[in-house]
């Protein structure tokens, strides 16, 4: 009787809205490619750590002051008094610091398979309108603890507006509602943080996940599943999103979490990279701290400000540095998606390019000396060689033949015999007398080391052709 | 072969570390020892808050947190007349300090989160005579900081053994002069549960904190199996 009236209600809303049809699209017969790999768990970590700092963040704002006189003691309340403050407040800092780790991944997931190509351009557009606006969201919030670096890198990075000719002085004057930073931008900073950019993040989300599922995901192979059917229609290489790939994210969810977890209750300042060590004084316009740098997801881009010699071309390139990532559908001219079919010469650029972001990154948190300078200069060199030159170098590489169906590769568990036996390699037993007893012990071991080193870069330098 | 010249010059920052003052000695500082916590809160009431406080901190968080009787704390640590939900604030006003000191004295709530323990076992123990300076001291760790030894009677008067490194006068070593009420022994203890009180003020959070790590990282651990097993069950027909 109880549930008869329980599906009548659920009829009745049913009727008037169409969430089978939205289930069904999205989720239960939505077919995703069958091989998707390690890389293909950053895009719903992402969604994750979004809820996470959603819901932090409600928390927080409960109890945070966006004035400059309370800002820095309504955290610190926050961190003492306020039951589990202290655990909401590292949730959500660590939060910002994983969503920028699971995001660059994600991306380099985009970079290597190829996902940003036709048809799949405008999902890599959203993608980049969201990290632009992730890179907002990050900015502002980093200013509402006023501490000494929220302040500081505010004002460095504000005041480039300024380097921007005739209209530059009045520009930055405008954005920050005063002549220094101050409590005008303190609050207009936290009505972006907690309103205007969680709304431009949200609707991008959907754009993003929409015009996903309109083309369908690519996978690691960068063949299109649409292509070969079986008789009811359904991809004969994909499998219905939900629950294939429901349950197996859950999986990618509880590793994220236990390093998620490992950060916030043994190491929440990440040695000075997540929770910066000069933003435990507070906010003081009349002293500037001797270094400042920006937390370390801006570090590659800061770097690439600081190796230019001139402050507006500087910021020409900073701001170059992120435009031309929105290009990249248009600048690699290579018909092949995957990095698995690609000549050797894309994966030695794209190789180069890894190399130059991460230089580029630890050389922003460094102070900038005469050599650091001009690695950044050749690592700038090398970032923007990797796009400009794309539409040349695509065109040479030496494609492989893509097969028409997808590939079956090792997973994971294949995988874990393999590198138990390596890591068996790598010791030998010895036996040790200990309190008057021989026992056995493992050792490392000098040649088995040397000979998995080189095994280990002989498969790299084959892989790269 | 450029790649790796690229990455050999990468590592040329990391190997010259311009040492600016001393190098630091490692505090020992252990949240769990409410003894030598108790002892820091007292020797920090005595001889810091006289110019810094820590507005963070309440008497009753000390009594709370170290297992202590609140009239203890009042009797033993606290100044005279403090209440036991007093903020742990100095008496020195603004006014006098700028006329001092040139500037206030800043709270310590966070000083050893943005200094960090082993800056601030080294700060306190590299103090040494030098006439030049307005308190007549100057301090190894932080040259040319404008404040006075306020340990002096206990360590006694350092001076620095000066040698030349590249063309500019270092300190090679402190050497103590004239000998304090406390042995140098007795006294690193002094410093250490000075400084392991700090540690405590700046995130009294963090002995829970730790100690509930674990519980959450097993909890995530049974989570993750089970949700492996049931990926595995459902995934067993896909191939």
């Amino acid at each position: 009787m109880k549930s008869k009236h329980l599906n009548a209600c659920g009829n009745w809303f049913i009727n008037r809205f169409p969430l089978t049809k939205l289930w069904n699209d999205h989720m239960a017969q939505y077919y995703a490619p069958k091989n998707f790999n390690f890389w293909y768990f950053f895009g719903s970590l992402a969604l994750l750590v979004l809820v996470n700092q959603f819901i932090t963040g409600i928390l927080l704002t409960m109890n945070y002051k966006p004035d400059a006189g309370l800002a820095f003691d309504s955290v610190e309340y926050i961190m003492r008094e306020v039951p589990w403050g202290w655990l909401v407040r590292y949730m959500h800092s660590t939060g910002a610091s994983a969503f920028f780790i699971v995001v660059y991944l994600h991306m380099f997931r985009g970079l290597i398979y190829g996902s940003y190509k036709k048809p799949r351009e405008l999902v890599w557009i959203f993608g980049m309108l969201l990290f632009v606006a992730l890179m907002a969201e990050a900015f502002m919030g980093y200013l509402l603890p006023w501490g000494q670096m929220s302040y500081w890198g505010a004002q460095v990075i504000i005041s480039l507006f300024s380097a921007i000719p005739i209209i530059g002085d009045d520009l930055s004057l405008w954005v920050r509602g005063d002549y220094v930073i101050s409590d005008a931008t303190l609050n207009r900073f936290f009505a972006f943080h907690v309103i205007a950019i969680p709304l431009i993040l949200i609707m991008l989300v959907f754009l993003h996940i929409v015009a996903l599922h309109e083309v369908g995901s690519n996978n690691p192979d960068g063949i299109e599943i649409k292509d070969s059917k079986d008789p009811w229609g359904h991809p004969i290489d994909g499998i219905p999103f939900h629950p294939y790939y429901t349950v197996k994210d859950i999986v990618g969810v509880a590793v994220f979490l236990f390093f998620f977890a490992t950060v916030i209750f043994y190491m929440p300042e990440m040695g000075g990279y997540f929770l910066e060590h000069a933003n435990f004084i507070p906010a003081d316009p009349l002293a500037t701290p001797e270094h400042i740098a920006p937390v370390w997801y801006f570090t590659p881009f800061y770097a690439i400000l600081r190796a230019i010699p001139d402050k507006f071309a500087g910021v020409i390139a900073m701001g170059g540095a992120i435009v031309v990532l929105f290009l990249l559908p248009w600048l690699d001219r290579s018909p092949i998606k995957s990095i698995r079919y690609r000549g050797g010469l894309y994966k030695k650029a794209i190789l180069l390019f890894v190399i130059s972001f991460l230089g580029l990154g630890y050389l922003g948190t460094q102070a900038p000396t005469a050599t650091a300078t001009i690695m950044a200069r050749i690592f700038t060199a090398m970032y923007f060689g990797f796009f400009l030159l794309m539409p040349i170098y695509t065109r040479w590489e030496k494609t492989k033949t893509v097969p028409k169906q997808l590939t079956n590769q090792p997973t994971i568990e294949d995988r874990i015999p393999g590198w138990i036996e390596t890591a068996n390699e790598m010791v030998k037993e010895v036996e040790v007398e200990k309190e008057g007893q021989t026992v056995r012990q493992k050792r490392p071991d000098t040649a088995g080391i040397g000979k998995v080193l080189l095994r280990t870069a002989k498969n790299i330098k084959e892989s790269l052709d | 072969m450029k790649k790796l010249l690229q990455i050999c010059l990468l590592l040329i920052p990391l190997t010259s570390f311009a040492s600016a003052g001393i190098e630091l000695e490692s505090a020992d500082t252990d949240l769990s020892d409410s003894k030598s916590l108790a002892n820091g809160a007292k020797l920090y009431v005595k001889y810091c808050l006289g110019c810094h406080s820590t507005k963070y901190i309440r008497y009753l968080n000390i009594a709370d947190d170290f297992d202590l009787e609140q009239n203890n704390v009042l009797k033993d640590i606290a100044p005279e007349g403090a209440g036991i939900y007093d903020k742990m604030l100095t008496a020195m006003n603004e006014r006098d300090a700028k006329k001092w000191f040139g500037t206030t004295p800043p709270d310590l709530s966070l000083i050893a989160r943005s200094r960090g323990e082993d800056w601030l076992f080294t700060y306190l123990r590299s103090f040494y005579i030098d006439t030049s300076r307005p308190f007549g001291v100057n301090n190894g760790a932080f040259p040319d900081v404008g404040m006075p030894n306020p340990l002096w009677q206990l360590q006694g008067e350092q001076i620095a053994v000066f040698k030349k490194e590249h063309g500019q006068q270092v300190i090679d070593k402190l050497i103590i002069n004239e000998k304090g009420t406390l042995s140098p022994e007795k006294f690193d203890e002094a410093v250490n549960d000075i400084v392991s009180f700090l540690v405590y003020a700046a995130e009294p959070s963090q002995v829970q904190r730790r100690s509930m790590g674990k519980y959450v990282l097993l909890f995530i651990l049974l989570f993750g199996i089970i949700a492996y097993l049931l990926k595995k069950e459902y995934w067993k027909d896909i191939h």
